[in-house]
């Protein structure tokens, strides 16, 4: 099923509050995407899963994107389907100050991992997740790095995060000449 | 050995273990918060991220070129999938053509590549499991594969080979001859090797029926690449999504069979991983004489005069951990506005607390080293 389709078929299902904003322009949108309402997601998601017409049983990838300047996070599922072989990209725009999605990984297990990394460098929670911990930072981590406001600190428990240009330190400084550098400076 | 009946839970004596991260089988840093009853596992639970260095990060600040060493750190075992991942990413964006030889020394790379990841991971597997001697006599032969690709790009880890729209160097002169001949002497010690370790009974027998992953659990996970074929899904990029020149050669895809157990088993994933070394034999063969086809030096596509695309592609690659996806979105500067990373290690180390249940601690050990998992592609 092309892109079109599913999305056609999707709106047909669920309405078009729910499914909405197709983008499928072929200099822009490699893989055409749309919308759908944050609130529905997991909805949509069984709907893909289980309709035997869109069979989508492979979640390749789960991206959070951050746009500071309209307020809003993206969240995007790459959804694939192994029988059927074809992709659908669904993007959920989340509100920045606190974003918040219901969970898929009850629908594909491969969501639990893939959603706590995105809980976990740009702070997006996902109701209903059995484990939402940090993943790939520490526990005590301040801040979600993959935002684009974000600053890392000085330092993390003692350890500094910059380090001197090396550079700067490796310049080789020759001694100065006795004689030569004196001659100038009125002594 | 996977029907162990957990110890009732009324006497409690359970006891947590670490394991990792600096344990010798661990494949990298790699740590593990283990529950155990005696040998038998309650619940393992991965804490990843000791290698995390923010690639995702780094490429929001590197121009487009600018970004390829770093992908190389993704999975320095293959790098060059990493690489040619990236590459497809910014090709499909900017709509570049990328000319036949520049696609055939692509699969020469990748595929010379491939053999020395699963070499690698085979032999490692055999040391995790006890058979020291297997290990040696895979990097043996990977050693030869080094050489190859140190004479085509200069390095023999992190290779920084693939540019956006082609490769960055020709064949030199008399290479395709050499690595022809290894070809031949390399062929019929795939059979050496089984008979060495594949097939041995005590092998056999510690792996086969061990940590049983069926294909639906395989594909519900996102088990992708060699262990998804392990588990009896035939599926394979190169078959599927036919990019590069794939299609224009002859090869089978290898699944598990379950030849002395159940299909999925941990025998199963290694097999797989052996048998494609012999698929990639093929596929090196037919390229061979296929890029003398193709005028030299024809290598790199015509760019772009300035890259800034705007707008968003999604490209993925069969590498030796399966498919590695790249979601890239541009919005006209010189710097990507957003990299994104899709690997096979991490999606693989999270069935691992849903599949530990049950296990002995030293299956567990087994299990992760028949998924071939590489640490910096866990945390990238």
């Amino acid at each position: 099923m092309s892109p079109q389709d599913i999305f056609d078929r999707l709106t047909k299902e669920l309405g078009e509050d729910v499914v909405f904003d197709l983008h499928a322009d072929p200099k822009k949108d490699k893989d055409p995407w749309f919308q759908v309402a944050p609130a529905a997601i997991a909805r949509v998601g069984t709907r893909l899963k289980d309709d035997p017409e869109l069979a989508c049983n492979y979640l390749e990838c789960v991206t959070g994107t951050d746009y500071p300047t309209d307020k809003k996070i993206h969240v995007t599922y790459h959804v694939y389907s192994l029988s059927k072989k074809h992709r659908v990209v669904i993007k959920c725009f989340c509100d920045r100050e606190s974003p918040s999605l219901p969970t898929v990984s009850t629908i594909w297990s491969t969501a639990n991992w893939q959603e706590r990394e995105c809980f976990d460098l740009l702070g997006v929670t996902f109701e209903g997740h059995p484990d939402l911990r940090r993943i790939l930072l520490p526990e005590d981590w301040e801040g979600y790095p993959l935002r684009k406001d974000y600053k890392e600190k000085d330092s993390y428990h003692g350890i500094p995060t910059t380090r001197p240009n090396p550079v700067e330190l490796f310049a080789i400084k020759l001694p100065e000449k006795p004689g030569a550098g004196s001659a100038e400076k009125p002594s | 050995m996977t029907q162990v009946v957990l110890a009732n839970q009324q006497n409690d004596e359970e006891m947590t273990l670490n394991m990792g991260p600096h344990h010798p089988s661990t494949h990298g840093v790699l740590r593990f918060i283990i529950q155990t009853d005696g040998e038998i596992i309650r619940r393992a639970v991965p804490d990843v991220g000791y290698l995390h260095r923010s690639i995702e990060k780094i490429g929001e600040r590197c121009t487009y070129p600018g970004f390829m060493p770093y992908t190389d750190r993704v999975d320095y075992v293959a790098a060059m999938f990493a690489n040619e991942c990236w590459a497809m990413a910014c090709e499909k964006l900017m709509d570049i053509e990328v000319p036949k030889r520049a696609q055939y020394l692509r699969v020469l790379s990748g595929e010379l590549n491939r053999i020395s990841s699963h070499l690698v991971a085979a032999g490692a597997m055999a040391m995790d499991i006890g058979a020291i001697t297997a290990f040696v006599w895979a990097l043996r032969e990977r050693e030869h594969i080094n050489d190859f690709l140190e004479e085509l790009c200069g390095a023999r880890l992190t290779y920084n080979y693939h540019r956006i729209g082609g490769v960055s160097f020709d064949m030199p002169k008399g290479w395709s001859d050499k690595v022809k001949a290894w070809l031949d002497n390399f062929e019929p010690l795939i059979d050496e090797f089984n008979r060495l370790i594949t097939l041995n009974d005590i092998y056999v027998k510690r792996l086969a029926d061990v940590a049983v992953i069926t294909g639906e659990e395989a594909v519900d996970w996102g088990l992708v690449g060699p262990n998804l074929r392990a588990s009896g899904v035939k599926w394979d990029l190169r078959k599927e999504d036919g990019y590069s020149v794939y299609p224009e050669l002859d090869f089978d895809v290898v699944v598990g069979k379950g030849k002395f157990g159940t299909v999925g088993d941990c025998w199963d994933r290694f097999e797989v991983r052996v048998e494609e070394c012999r698929e990639c034999v093929k596929i090196l063969r037919q390229a061979l004489v296929k890029i003398e086809e193709h005028p030299e030096d024809d290598i790199e596509g015509k760019l772009p005069k300035k890259l800034r695309p705007d707008g968003e592609a999604y490209a993925r690659v069969e590498s030796a951990r399966g498919d590695m996806g790249c979601y890239l979105i541009g919005k006209g500067g010189e710097e990507p506005y957003r990299v994104r990373f899709r690997t096979g290690s991490f999606t693989a180390m999270g069935i691992v607390e849903a599949k530990s249940p049950g296990l002995f601690i030293a299956d567990l050990v087994a299990l992760i080293a028949s998924f071939d998992v590489v640490a910096p592609e866990i945390d990238r």
